[in-house]
């Protein structure tokens, strides 16, 4: 221990306003999150189990009905597209929201709290978790998609790129809101953040055109960024062009839903801090 | 500072300014206000009216002003129970922005004789190797003040006894700022230059552990604790 006045800064401690600084603890929580996927396979395996299960049920269907109508017949991949790129949105937003529920299990958020870790940080952290946990799970099911179906997500070649920002940029932003509303109301409100991304499975479209739903619904669908992905998949699987102008919408549209959601976030931390709930998590 | 949650106020009205390089205790009943008032302190917690400083900084608006500076220990809270014991003080360390972090973790675990347990999961620990890791964590940084929530909670005798040497070692060569909140009396007679005693968040007691125990004509803070609990309802003023 360094001996000294009252008073003054250990000599151990680093300057903390740089920008090294602040990455030094986003890398500090990243390494945290990676060195619990790396603990345990079972979760790692979890990760991957229910995008491969989707993926062969839906490449299995669209097998049968390739054969048995002319329609599905000419759309080959687009199941296996839509499923694919619906599962990106899913476990992007759960793992964002789960890489943050696991502090609360293991009742560590206090320490996180009142550590130097700023709001910002632990949303960055938390976004590169639910990218590299994305990246575990869906690129072995890729893979399989096109050993079994022949589908290879990447022969959309820049659309792919487009449509998987865009549905990032949407789980990071739904991650954000649900997260928030854990923090402000404890675990109690757990199953928001597993539940919330469903709630954009019928109204994104992710299997059928916007056209089908009822009049009053489809401006609904319209302001969520993931309809204008599925959109555009459709456009190039069944006509075979890619709709910029569908990419640019969801992206202006995503720009502003991240916006809310880190409002939102910093909202629910600071009413979090008012009615004394960061204390009481995870009890 | 006051807090109040719907009705109740859990501090109501305490002012005090903490001594640097004392140990100060926060005594009282379950329900005193102990708990609110560390995590005031730490800006965990917003007042309702009034503000907590440290080192100078507001810690409802400012507090990543100052928060490497201090630390905090409690055994209601954990570190993450699958990362190993290295794991965990590696990224608290990079959180507080530790230098040569490899060299402070070594000489940390060295200190609290943790040293075996260093690749093993905290999940897997007993209860006093928990708490001598909690308390690694929170000396990692050299902290100039420190946080302490009933430190000695359900360790045995000679754990305790052995964690509070510690403390008692941190504050004195480092000389550092310690807040302990504790229902044990004799670690308070022990550890504390100075008492203050909570109930229903208010301050009703403020003074060395000797001045206390000699004004109530009483042997030991246990007693005195006692004598000002069990005290008859209409007494439930300052003491």
């Amino acid at each position: 221990m360094n001996g000294g006045e009252p008073g003054q800064p250990s000599q151990r401690i680093g300057e903390q306003t740089s920008l090294k600084a602040s990455a030094g603890r986003v890398w500090g929580m990243i390494l945290r999150y990676w060195y619990v996927i790396r603990s345990s396979w079972p979760r790692t395996a979890e990760l991957i189990y229910w995008p491969l299960v989707q993926m062969l049920m839906w490449g299995f269907l669209q097998s049968y009905l390739a054969s048995a109508t002319s329609f599905a017949s000419k759309a080959a991949g687009l199941f296996i597209g839509a499923v694919l790129l619906w599962d990106i949105l899913v476990r992007s937003q759960l793992g964002f929201a789960v890489a943050f529920l696991e502090d609360i299990w293991s009742r560590n958020l206090g320490h996180l709290m009142m550590s130097p870790l700023r709001p910002g940080e632990l949303v960055a952290a938390l976004m590169a978790v639910s990218f590299i946990k994305l990246m575990v799970a869906m690129v072995p099911v890729a893979c399989l998609a096109y050993f079994f179906f022949g589908f290879n997500v990447l022969s959309l070649g820049l659309a792919f790129a487009a449509f998987f920002a865009n549905l990032v940029l949407t789980s990071w932003a739904l991650g954000l809101v649900s997260t928030g509303v854990v923090l402000r109301w404890g675990l109690g409100a757990e199953s928001f953040a597993w539940l919330i991304v469903f709630v954009f499975l019928p109204l994104c479209c992710v299997y059928y055109p916007v056209a089908t739903l009822p009049a009053w619904l489809q401006p609904v669908a319209l302001a969520l960024p993931p309809t204008y992905v599925f959109e555009g998949l459709r456009a190039i699987v069944l006509e075979g062009k890619f709709v910029a102008a569908f990419m640019l919408t969801a992206f202006g549209l995503n720009i502003i839903y991240f916006a809310l959601g880190f409002a939102a976030f910093a909202y629910f931390l600071q009413s979090a801090r008012r009615h004394g709930t960061l204390v009481q998590m995870g009890e | 500072m006051r807090k109040v949650y719907r009705d109740v106020a859990a501090v109501d009205g305490i002012d005090f300014t903490l001594a640097a390089g004392a140990v100060t205790a926060l005594l009282g009943g379950n329900g005193a206000g102990k708990t609110t008032t560390i995590s005031m302190l730490m800006g965990l917690v917003i007042p309702t009216s009034g503000e907590a400083r440290v080192f100078g900084a507001n810690m409802a608006r400012e507090r990543h002003r100052v928060l490497h500076r201090m630390n905090f220990e409690s055994p209601y809270v954990d570190v993450p129970m699958r990362l190993t014991v290295r794991q965990n003080l590696e990224v608290y360390g990079r959180l507080y922005g530790v230098r040569d972090l490899k060299d402070a973790v070594a000489a940390t675990a060295d200190d609290l004789r943790l040293s075996e347990f260093l690749d093993r999961p905290y999940g897997k620990l007993s209860a006093g190797q928990k708490t001598r890791v909690s308390l690694a964590k929170a000396l990692l940084n050299e902290p100039e003040l420190l946080l302490l929530d009933e430190p000695t909670a359900s360790l045995d005798p000679d754990t305790a006894d052995w964690v509070r040497a510690k403390l008692e070692h941190y504050c004195r060569t480092r000389r550092a700022t310690i807040v302990l909140a504790s229902h044990n009396m004799a670690e308070v007679e022990r550890l504390a230059d100075r008492v203050i005693m909570l109930e229903k968040g208010r301050v009703i007691a403020d003074e060395t552990p000797a001045d206390l125990i000699g004004r109530f004509g009483r042997s030991t803070l246990e007693e005195v604790f006692l004598a000002i609990a069990r005290r008859p309802r209409d007494e439930e003023t300052v003491v």
